[in-house]
């Protein structure tokens, strides 16, 4: 059973590194400010929940458990808000987002 | 062994997130890389207090979370208004 649970905990820490990685992959790599934030934002709910998960699996029902319960719930609550804050603040002071050129149908070439 | 993956793939990501703040062409693309090294370095703290065998860690996990939340806002509101201290209904025009 503890094997069980720990190749359980393995696995979604695994997991959460890979979208992390991908996340602060796109972060570099994307053209414009506003996909640059839809790459974060993986970093910051699957990536985070992942390690979250995997970290809670490993600790078993203790109070660490429930810290690592209260660092998701605030990642939750705040990293929406500060994205919302972020895009609308850069729509306000102009900040134009990449689009494909108005001809075209769809984002096929 | 996957908490030290873990660890280092969160630094390696702690690393590209710092190169784009570096990068960055306009002052929210710093910010969202800000942002983004804080919930790294979040999960970077909780993973460090397993790997190390002190849970302890998710005290200082938790108040880097609320330190970063409160400092993207602060920082956010005075690049959109010019000015900590402004009202919230006006917006800049």
């Amino acid at each position: 059973m503890s094997m069980v649970i720990d190749l359980l905990s393995g696995l979604c820490l695994l997991a959460g590194a890979i979208f992390s990685l991908i996340g602060a992959w796109g972060l570099l790599r994307m053209p414009d400010f506003y996909t640059r934030m839809h790459a974060a934002s993986v970093l910051e709910t699957l990536g985070a929940g992942f390690i979250l998960l995997g970290l809670m699996l490993q600790a078993g029902w203790t109070l660490v458990t429930v810290k690592l319960l209260m660092i998701g719930l605030l990642i939750y609550f705040a990293s929406p808000t500060a994205s919302h804050a972020l895009a609308r603040a850069a729509m306000l002071r102009g900040v134009k987002p990449l689009l494909g050129n108005p001809g075209a149908s769809s984002s096929k070439p | 062994m996957m908490l030290a993956g873990a660890t280092l793939a969160l630094i390696v990501c702690l690393a590209l997130a710092l190169l784009r703040a570096a990068l960055g062409p306009t002052v929210f693309d710093r910010l969202q890389a800000a942002n983004t090294i804080g919930t790294a370095s979040m999960m970077l703290l909780a993973l460090f207090g397993f790997l190390n065998g002190r849970p302890e860690f998710l005290d200082l996990a938790i108040t880097y979370g609320l330190l970063n939340i409160i400092g993207v806002i602060a920082v956010l509101k005075f690049f959109r208004q010019g000015d900590l201290g402004a009202a919230a209904g006006e917006e800049p025009k």
